[in-house]
């Protein structure tokens, strides 16, 4: 068992007060334990804890480049493994990182079943270039690259089912987890360290700069994107889904109005239509998953 | 102990006795025959490493990164393309200051596509940070990866490194070679001691980002470890020599250049022609010699200036072009000469595989006599 009250993402990060991505680091770490190598993709997490000389890691970290975090952990793995050593390899990249540029290690390394845990904190966008769209934005999702106007409600394209992606690579163990549950985050991060193999988790991770909310809703955000059924945190075991997180469901206008990148929706005018397609893909996601507690009626 | 053995199987063969741990890389030719082999002995448990059969280049260099920096010895091979895909990754192990060393079978890049050799590809990674030795024949190509590893690996140093031989001219040609025996190279390289690596036990951060306030020095002290590397090739290359009989300290190298009025500067396989050529202009009662460069980065240019000081003119060959200016190993030598006097021209010859003969020395020595040169040599009429 590891020593959960050990703290080896330290404070002193520079990171926005209230991030999500922030409070990944520290509760990954802490899952994972002192006997651990990070892996960082570029972005956010590694820029605001990292600036030489000052590092904000107790536990031995790596950066390389955007893409390749995947490439670099497989790398490490099999020297651990020639020198005969023990420490578990853990990654950490972006939505960006991990959906779009990386793809291409992420599956290498995966297919060659490398015994690393890939942690993808996923706050549905390229925020530290500006709140850019990645292939993990939203549907209607405003950015910098999608922005709403005249003629658009923002990002066309549901987010790309990444889980689903690395489950049939044949990882023996996916789930996916938000900062809002952190018990259940850090259970998740654990029992992925110790399944031998790839195993990936993909932690939903509320970006107060990127979405538009105060700092300190960071985790009413992240409770409400599951109490919508937005965001399911569910574990797959051998390409099955063998666990979902129940919820007495509310309308997803309940987390859309609270955040800028969807204010489009609302203002001028309420888009009752896109409001109604946001609904239905979590009406599906509810169905797919069964999230829904269903109440007695009265 | 004298083997007739085809280049990469040579090559192939010195990494083996090199003992790298991690072996990373990605198959292109003509680069393919170097990773079969290594992966053939790794699977005949005649060589004790993980060889990792990655996605692609950018991965292949990635790897190393990773095994590297957990305090593993670590091989790439690659050519052309494939480098070119590398080439963030290149700059980013120079960088972080990881000795891995890479094979670079050479050969021209696209487009349009030729799978033929010239140097195009490692010289267009002159700026990475990565030293960068230059193989005439197989021998030297075998040779100069114990001395890389023993050069990249100093603690002075921490810089990786590529072996760059000709592909095809040398990768694919059978010569009569002198390996090492294990016993040797063991001698000669010590068990990899990594300055820094990662470890629970001593956690450090690598690869972490500079602002304004501390870039510029990082750079700086990369270009110095490169500069200062010189003085490692010399002690380690003739320690080479003294035990082994090849001395590689010299990081450039002369043939007939004592008495020569005009001298032919080259880099690679054409060394080996251009010294028949000589011969043969010799004969002729040419005085004409030829300074081989053996190691472009660091670029020894006192060294260069000092073994052409007393030529008339000089005439160098380039197999590569930084297209809108000149050839890469001409612009050196015009840096070097600088003040000089002496003229120097250079010849863009052999691009994409096309063979470069005796009667093409002969002819661009007749150019430089003229005073004619900074050209591309044999064009075929229909462009001109």
């Amino acid at each position: 068992m590891v020593d959960k009250t050990l703290e080896l993402f330290d404070c002193g990060h520079r990171a926005c007060g209230g991030c999500g991505a922030a409070l990944v680091a520290r509760l990954v770490t802490k899952a994972a334990g002192p006997d651990t190598i990070v892996v960082s993709s570029t972005g956010c997490m590694e820029v605001f804890s990292t600036p030489y000389p000052e590092t904000a890691w107790k536990v031995p970290w790596i950066h390389s480049l955007f893409e390749n975090a995947s490439a670099v952990a497989s790398g490490i793995e099999v020297a651990l493994k020639k020198q005969g050593r023990k420490e578990k390899v853990v990654v950490m990249g972006g939505d960006g990182a991990t959906f779009d540029i990386g793809m291409i290690c992420i599956s290498g390394a995966f297919e060659r079943g490398h015994d690393i845990t890939y942690i993808c904190y996923d706050n549905e966008a390229y925020m530290n270039t500006g709140i850019q769209r990645s292939g993990a934005t939203p549907y209607d999702a405003s950015t910098t690259t999608s922005p709403s106007g005249k003629c658009s409600f923002g990002n066309k394209r549901p987010k790309k089912d990444m889980p689903q992606i690395l489950a049939a690579h044949g990882a023996p163990y996916v789930a996916t987890a938000s900062i809002a549950y952190p018990a259940d985050l850090m259970k998740k991060v654990e029992k992925a360290i110790n399944t031998k193999g790839p195993c990936y988790v993909q932690v939903h991770a509320p970006c107060c700069t990127g979405w538009g909310f105060e700092g300190e809703q960071t985790i009413a955000v992240g409770k409400l994107a599951i109490e919508t059924g937005l965001w399911v945190n569910y574990e797959m075991v051998d390409g099955k889904v063998v666990k979902a997180k129940k919820v007495v469901r509310k309308p997803v206008e309940e987390y859309l109005k609270i955040q800028k990148r969807f204010r489009h929706l609302f203002k001028p005018t309420r888009q009752g239509a896109e409001i109604a397609a946001i609904q239905a893909i979590a009406d599906k996601n509810a169905e797919k998953y069964a999230i829904d507690i269903k109440l007695k009626k009265e | 102990m004298m083997e007739i053995t085809e280049g990469s199987h040579a090559v192939a063969d010195a990494v083996r006795l090199c003992r790298p741990q991690v072996i990373s890389a990605y198959p292109i030719t003509p680069q393919t025959h170097i990773v079969e082999a290594l992966a053939d002995m790794v699977a005949n448990c005649q060589l004790d490493a993980e060889y990792m059969t990655v996605e692609n280049e950018l991965s292949a260099l990635s790897a190393c990164i990773g095994a590297s920096a957990a305090g593993s010895r670590t091989y790439s091979a690659t050519t052309s393309q494939g480098l070119a895909l590398m080439f963030e990754v290149c700059f980013n192990a120079a960088g972080m200051r990881l000795p891995i060393v890479m094979s670079i079978a050479n050969r021209a890049l696209g487009a349009p596509l030729s799978i033929w050799n010239d140097q195009q590809d490692s010289i267009s990674l002159r700026d990475a940070g990565w030293l960068q030795f230059y193989a005439e024949d197989n021998q030297e190509a075998t040779d100069l990866h114990y001395l890389a590893y023993r050069v990249a690996e100093d603690h002075s140093v921490l810089l990786p490194a590529f072996v760059c031989f000709d592909g095809f001219i040398l990768s694919h040609t059978y010569e009569p070679i002198n390996m090492l025996s294990q016993e040797d190279v063991d001698r000669f390289l010590p068990k990899f001691s990594p300055y820094e690596r990662l470890d629970a036990a001593d956690p450090i951060s690598f690869g972490m980002y500079a602002t304004p306030d501390y870039y510029h020095e990082f750079r700086y002290e990369m270009d110095r470890a490169l500069k200062e590397s010189k003085a490692i090739i010399y002690k380690r290359g003739k320690e080479f020599g003294q035990m082994f009989g090849r001395d590689y300290s010299a990081m450039v190298e002369g043939y007939r250049l004592e008495d020569a009025d005009t001298a032919i500067v080259a880099m690679g396989s054409i060394c080996g022609t251009t010294k028949d050529a000589i011969d043969e202009m010799r004969d002729e009662g040419k005085k004409v010699g030829l300074l081989k460069i053996r190691v472009f980065r660091p670029f020894p240019t006192e060294e260069v200036a000092k073994a052409l000081s007393h030529v008339h003119r000089i005439a160098v060959l380039d197999k590569n072009i930084s297209l809108g200016a000149k050839g890469a190993v001409a612009l050196e030598v015009k840096d070097a000469l600088y003040g000089s006097g002496i003229p120097v021209k250079g010849y863009i010859i052999g691009l994409g595989g096309r063979d470069v003969r005796k009667k093409d020395i002969k002819a661009i020595v007749a150019l430089v006599e003229k005073g004619q040169g900074d050209m591309f040599y044999g064009l075929r009429r229909e462009v001109l």
